[in-house]
């Protein structure tokens, strides 16, 4: 098999209307970023779901290891006075 | 012949570029070299089997008998469409497919464009939404058509070759007769004199850009804007009429 | 670190039954791994192979309306070929070589594509009792364990409700139509009603992979489930636009609240999947043609892209 002449993959993110952020929708195959562009309008918004579309090489993406989900987000748990229900606010108050 | 004829053959014409073109293209649903391709190709068929639908819904309004688009897009006999000859090739390989889309886009385009000021609201209206369309057509074919020609050199031979091949049916594209003259004086349609330097530009741009080049030989067929057509469009008249043909007067 | 694989199967386990989501980069058991790069592909096949018997009335569609709504479908099981692809690209399943797969005869999809397409009325057929058939199945994969699985079904169970009512709306045309559209449309009914009840797979007796599936919750109801909820949902369907089910043992089982069918002919089943069926060959040739076909083009692309990055950063 010829593997390097395989189109790279692409990772998708569509914006599906202004004020929202560009969400993760799939990947697809494309020989550039030009191209990737135009297919993931033609394969990811045939029904109008977006706006603005974000591609990105798959190889290109960082992804935090699942085996240390616990050291780097269970201490935020503990730190309950980062919510604003940690709070006490006497009757009578509101919009605060 | 009256304004109303003269714009009833024109939008003829360009609904049956668009039809014959969609039905084409819809040829190769599930035979694309690559899934996201077929895609691509799908969504312009389906764009042109739009555009043929509204251009032949309102030419149909305009008959002396008025008639529906389907009428108009399944139970004429050859001689009375008037799509060019270049729309009613054969697909051919994908640069085959991409070079004659390349060719028919360069030329709808600023023929949409021209339209926007049609002193026709219908047909301006219909040339809007087409324009929307046709743009990303013209982009598409014209990266594909660069990237063959400048991709391998098996690409390169491929893609030459279709420019040889097709580059023949292009300049039936600026046909004009009476029709353009009678719709030319009322405003309704541009000459296509003032379309020609715009496609000409477009072609000339993108095939340096594919590093191709125009054909030696200049001869050139035409025959279709006057029902005149190749002998593969009788057969893609057959497949396409086929159910109407068979089962006549009948609701789908 | 030794890493003890008892361990991480029991965690694996306690996730998949809090119905937390798997993904891509968690640990998974091999088995697991492999049970979804297979039903993954097979089901991304079954899409694109799909797109074949349908694609063979896109030309001769009897309408404008018609044309455009076929295509738009056969184009959206490309779509939906692509989004599971995708989904198993995140197993490490690279897609040429899935493809490959397929071509050789070493993956499966589904065997009801294997079956031809003889007249309009086949869309219609399909469009009801294959994608309503397919709908079924896939719904319950909407909360598959393996998280791109279950999103990659969200997507395309939203897309597919438009593919059954649109088959439905052409027979139901058809049986209000003429007496020629009656009998196209009771013929593709004949035709297509038996192998649509084998697509829900071997009865639960015979099926290897059921039981796994269902602890991993990759699987939600068995075999014999679904086909029972796909008789119970159609049967009223056909009544309603006046079509006959081409099945003199069927008949309402007030008990069960359901209805008792006949005997599935397994052996055809068998048969078809093995390669037997009208049209297997033509069906993966003209898959492997398209990707010969295109093979020029791909590599153009390719050269294309890296002339152009060379040139950049030169």
């Amino acid at each position: 098999m010829e593997k390097s002449k395989e189109w790279p993959l692409w990772e998708v993110f569509i914006r599906s209307k202004q004020g929202l952020n560009h969400k993760h929708v799939g990947s697809l195959r494309a020989s550039d970023a030009t191209m990737a562009i135009k297919n993931a309008r033609d394969v990811y918004t045939r029904r109008s779901e977006g706006i603005s579309i974000w591609v990105v090489p798959s190889n290109n993406i960082t992804a935090s290891d699942p085996n240390n989900e616990d050291s780097l987000f269970e201490p935020a748990q503990s730190k309950v006075y980062r919510h604003p229900t940690f709070y006490d606010v006497p009757d009578g108050i509101s919009h605060m | 012949m009256t304004k109303q004829e003269a714009l009833y053959q024109y939008l003829l014409r360009m609904g049956d570029d668009s039809l014959i073109l969609g039905q084409r293209l819809s040829e190769l649903c599930g035979h694309g070299p690559i899934l996201e391709e077929d895609i691509a190709t799908t969504n312009i068929s389906l764009d042109l089997i739009g555009q043929a639908t509204l251009l032949l819904e309102y030419a149909g309004s305009l008959a002396e008998e008025p008639k529906s688009n389907d009428e108009l897009a399944f139970l004429r006999i050859e001689k009375e469409y008037t799509n060019t000859l270049l729309v009613e090739q054969p697909n051919g390989n994908f640069g085959d497919t991409m070079m004659r889309q390349f060719l028919f886009d360069a030329y709808r385009k600023p023929l949409l464009e021209h339209l926007l000021e049609s002193t026709d609201n219908r047909l301006s209206g219909i040339a809007e939404k087409a324009l929307k369309e046709t743009k990303y057509h013209l982009r598409h074919s014209s990266e594909w058509v660069i990237r063959l020609g400048d991709g391998t050199e098996e690409s390169h031979a491929k893609i030459q070759a279709a420019l040889d091949a097709l580059f023949r049916y292009a300049d039936e594209l600026f046909f004009e007769n009476e029709v353009d003259a009678i719709l030319l004086k009322e405003g309704i349609i541009p000459s296509a004199k003032v379309i020609f330097p715009f496609w000409k530009k477009t072609v000339t741009e993108v095939l340096e850009m594919a590093t191709i080049d125009l054909p030696k030989n200049n001869w050139k067929f035409k025959g279709g804007r006057e029902g005149r057509h190749s002998e593969h469009m009788g057969f893609l008249l057959a497949e396409m009429q086929y159910m109407q043909r068979t089962y006549p007067n009948m609701e789908w | 670190m030794e890493i003890d694989i008892k361990e991480l199967e029991k965690n694996f386990q306690k996730k998949i039954d809090k119905d937390i989501r798997i993904e891509p980069n968690d640990w998974m058991p091999d088995a697991y791994r492999k049970t979804l790069i297979r039903q993954i592909s097979q089901h991304a096949h079954s899409e694109v192979v799909g797109m074949l018997p349908e694609g063979n009335w896109i030309t001769r569609a009897p309408n404008l309306r018609r044309k455009a709504v076929l295509l738009a479908k056969v184009q959206d099981e490309a779509g939906h070929g692509l989004y599971l692809y995708s989904a198993a690209e995140t197993l490490g399943a690279d897609r040429e070589q899935t493809i490959d797969d397929l071509h050789s005869g070493k993956a499966k999809y589904s065997s009801i594509f294997n079956y031809p397409t003889l007249s309009w009325a086949d869309m219609g057929a399909i469009g009801w009792l294959v994608d309503g058939a397919a709908i079924m199945n896939q719904v319950p994969l909407c909360r598959c364990s393996y998280g791109p699985y279950a999103r990659a079904m969200v997507r395309v169970c939203k897309e597919e409700s438009f593919h059954q009512r649109q088959g439905f709306e052409i027979m139901t045309k058809l049986a209000a139509g003429t007496q020629a559209q009656k009998e196209m449309a009771q013929d593709a009914f004949n035709r297509f009603w038996w192998p649509a009840l084998m697509m829900f797979g071997p009865s639960d007796a015979d099926s290897s992979h059921t039981e796994q599936s269902m602890n991993w919750k990759i699987k939600r109801h068995t075999n014999d489930e679904l086909r029972q909820m796909f008789v119970d949902a159609t049967v009223p369907q056909a009544e309603l636009i006046g079509l006959t089910i081409p099945d003199k043992d069927l008949k309402w089982n007030e008990a069960k609240e359901g209805y008792d069918y006949g005997a599935i002919n397994w052996d055809e089943f068998w048969q078809v999947v093995g390669g037997n069926g009208p049209c297997n060959k033509e069906r993966v040739d003209a898959r492997r043609k398209a990707k010969e076909d295109g093979k020029w083009v791909v590599e153009a692309a390719m050269a294309f892209a890296q002339k152009r990055s060379a040139k950049k950063s030169a």
